[in-house]
């Protein structure tokens, strides 16, 4: 069956005594036993959630993965993968990443006695070079945030099945529309349900599906021990929102595509970062001071953080997604001051164009008036 | 705030009672995931619903005032609650527990923190000179249920603070079955408060929540940091959910707490019963502490049948309460927890802890008491016709 068929499906022919077409929201924390050990196969809601379990079987199919599990946000997703391993393991992670991986890594986890090694994935020796008996893991985001830099999935997988390591791949900016990791190697695929698969900027969610039985069985555990799990009525919002998921990733494409050839010809911009596909593109303006004026004359597009919404985003990622990366490491990385990170939503991409033009004609003369 | 107000009246009347913009006296749902900011400058209150919300704000700032402290925080359950909580610990450290913990928070320190350097003991904090003997130099927090699950063995709140002031630990205390309106852990020296608000608090088996709550500034902020980094919250639809149930806390638990010491006096007097644990009865064991630390026995009791063929013909025959796991909610719950609340817990230290394969936990709710009096009668007689 095609993507398009089985998100638009989700949900349906889940409930057969009333024929229900949009999934039923199940409140029930608890689920009554006929008689000692004569389970329904739902105890706990923590344990399972019959909502939930839709969402969940959802990943696990767009992603061609074993199994699939909810959690509260991206970060606890990836908080309980991060409780998969033990003190003394080494983990190799994209050096470009996320501002919360970063600091969930080196403030948190650290002090378990985890070690990160950060890589950008362009020399398979110098990888390689960082594998020793510790390392447990990769830890990829492809393309990486800000910086929309593509890694081939496969060539690390290779890797990592050459060391029996296991690959985690973040698959928040692509979804399984455009990128499925699992089928190029990958173990676990993460992901931040709250950018594309919500996809509309009102549910905070993050999902995780495996590839292997075992993997998948610790996973379950760890989901119920620690417990940061989707609460049905956030699992039913995201799963409402991966029904449109196809149509809005095309449309989220399309205008990127056009604004990043845009934005190249525009006079105050010094390079637009854009792999080709997605939603998603980073650009320069040419000077710093430059910065706050734009966003403060943008009529259209929304100065907030996050992505991945119908609504189109500037992130200032010095200030926002990557504040808690040390200024100097962050600007190292090619994260300067005068980068702005833009989720292209799904408005009139004249619209959009416009409203980009007109602020930064704003901010180059030093014109605040708008604001 | 408002001092002069009962808890009961706080319930209902708290700062976010009142919508600002619109005037509406429920609390709104406010599901963006982001917040739209006007200038670079300034750092806004509300930037991304993981770090901050405003539903989830509400009920933050509703169970902080009626706990007492000066901070509360919103989680996905109970466990999100505890398991955030305990990674304020790092490799190295000490915790002592108590013996007969939860299930879910057994399987948290024994097979989760184990793994990352965090060490723990288990130990049986009704006995003082146990606990005392156990404190080690690394030991960060003493972690304690009071009354405790399924047994509700009683923990001298002050007598335990006082051990871990003395060594410079913190009190952690998981007050999930008696709630703020029957026992104030802070009030009494602890530090942290620890909430399944899956419980009483939102009380109709609806909600998986958990929640904590701190009286120390700084603590409160390295909460707020682990609770931001780890992201397990609330969803600002179950927040409201658990503010709805609030409202009505102080009503549900007077009405299911007469009825389970009730209920208890009667069970104590059943021969098919070999024994009644609830704290509400004055031979029960610690009860005249726990009723210097809390209102009353609360709305949780369990009790012992011969063995697991006594508790299935029970199980079989009641009508009125669900046989389900969890507690606290509107309706009766009977528990088995052999094989429910503490299924996670190995056999043997299970038995080494009292919970038999006889045990029954029974959350009392708010049907009536001779309703549920003459159906557990009905079951009871049919346990002793077999016998």
């Amino acid at each position: 069956m095609n993507i398009e068929t089985v998100l638009a499906q989700l949900g349906n022919r889940s409930e057969a005594l009333t024929g229900t077409v949009s999934a039923p929201i199940y409140l029930s924390t608890a689920y009554r036993h006929k008689g000692i050990g004569e389970s329904t196969g739902y105890d706990y809601t923590r344990t399972k959630n019959p909502t939930r379990e839709l969402v969940e079987d959802a990943i696990a199919k767009l992603e061609g993965a074993d199994q699939g599990f909810a959690f509260s946000s991206g970060m606890a997703a990836i908080q309980t993968i991060m409780a998969l391993f033990k003190s003394g393991d080494e983990l190799i992670v994209s050096k470009d990443l996320y501002g919360g991986t970063y600091r969930l890594f080196e403030e948190e986890w650290r002090k378990y006695g985890l070690s990160f090694h950060y890589d950008d994935f362009t020399s398979r020796e110098y990888t390689e070079s960082l594998i020793n008996e510790n390392t447990k893991a990769i830890f990829l985001e492809t393309p990486t945030n800000p910086l929309m830099q593509e890694t081939s999935i496969s060539s690390l997988a290779e890797l990592a099945r050459k060391h029996n390591l296991l690959l985690i791949v973040d698959n928040t900016f692509y979804t399984p529309v455009l990128q499925r990791p699992i089928e190029e190697g990958a173990h676990i695929v993460i992901h931040s349900a709250t950018k594309y698969l919500g996809g509309h900027n009102d549910v905070l969610a993050g999902l995780v599906c495996a590839k292997g039985k075992e993997i998948c069985e610790k996973l379950a555990m760890h989901q119920n021990a620690i417990g940061a799990v989707l609460s049905p009525f956030d699992s039913w919002l995201l799963l409402r929102g991966m029904k449109t998921l196809s149509l809005r990733m095309a449309k989220h494409q399309e205008n990127a595509r056009e604004l990043a050839a845009y934005l190249k010809e525009l006079p105050e911009i010094d390079d637009v970062l854009y792999p080709g596909r997605g939603g998603m593109l980073s650009f320069r303006v040419k000077k710093e001071e430059w910065v706050n004026p734009f966003l403060q004359n943008l009529k259209l597009i929304c100065f907030a953080e996050s992505l991945g919404g119908v609504e189109s985003f500037i992130t200032y990622p010095a200030t926002q997604t990557h504040a808690d990366i040390p200024e100097e490491i962050r600007i190292q990385n090619g994260v300067c001051n005068r980068l702005l990170r833009f989720s292209v939503g799904i408005e009139s991409v004249e619209d959009l164009k416009e409203d980009l033009k007109q602020a930064l004609q704003a901010a180059a003369k030093g014109d605040l008036l708008n604001a | 705030m408002h001092d002069q107000w009962s808890f009961q009246t706080k319930l209902i009347h708290n700062k976010h009672k009142v919508d600002p913009t619109t005037g509406a006296v429920s609390v709104a749902i406010q599901q963006a995931s982001t917040f739209h900011q006007q200038t670079l400058d300034e750092s806004p209150e509300f930037d991304y619903s993981r770090s901050g919300n405003p539903t989830r704000k509400a009920l933050e700032e509703a169970i902080a005032e009626l706990e007492g402290g000066v901070r509360g925080f919103a989680f996905a359950s109970g466990m999100a609650a505890i398991s955030t909580a305990f990674l304020l610990l790092s490799s190295g450290d000490h915790v002592l527990v108590t013996e007969d913990v939860y299930g879910g928070t057994y399987r948290i320190v024994a097979d989760v923190l184990s793994r990352f350097g965090i060490e723990y003991t288990f130990v049986d904090m009704t006995d003082l000179d146990a606990v005392k003997a156990n404190i080690r130099p690394n030991t960060k927090v003493i972690y304690i249920e009071t009354p405790s699950n399924p047994l509700l063995k009683v923990t001298d709140i002050r007598a335990i603070v006082q051990l871990a002031k003395e060594n410079g630990c913190l009190t952690f205390v998981d007050n999930t079955f008696m709630t703020p309106a029957l026992q104030r852990p802070l009030d009494l020296g602890a530090d942290i408060v620890l909430h399944s608000a899956t419980k009483f608090l939102a009380g109709h088996s609806d909600c998986l929540a958990g929640l904590a709550v701190v009286k120390d500034e700084k603590l409160g902020e390295e909460l707020y940091k682990l609770q931001n980094a780890f992201g397990a919250v609330l969803g600002p639809h179950d927040c409201w959910l658990v503010l709805r149930g609030l409202k009505t806390l102080h009503v549900r638990l007077d009405q299911s707490v007469k009825t389970a010491s009730q209920l208890a006096e009667f069970l104590k007097k059943h021969p098919a019963i070999k024994k009644v644990y609830y704290p509400g009865l004055h031979d029960h064991p610690g009860s005249d502490i726990h009723l210097r630390q809390s209102v009353n026995g609360g709305a949780v009791l369990s009790f012992e049948l011969e063995d697991e063929k006594a508790v299935k013909i029970l199980a079989d025959h009641v009508q009125l309460p669900v046989f389900a796991v969890s507690l606290g909610a509107v309706e009766s719950i009977l528990s088995y927890p052999a094989k429910m609340s503490h299924a996670a817990m190995p056999k043997e230290e299970r038995i080494k802890r009292g919970i038999t394969d006889g045990l029954l936990r029974l959350s009392v709710g708010l049907e009536n008491f001779e309703d549920l009096k003459n159906d557990l009668e009905s079951g009871l007689s049919t346990v002793l016709a077999y016998q």
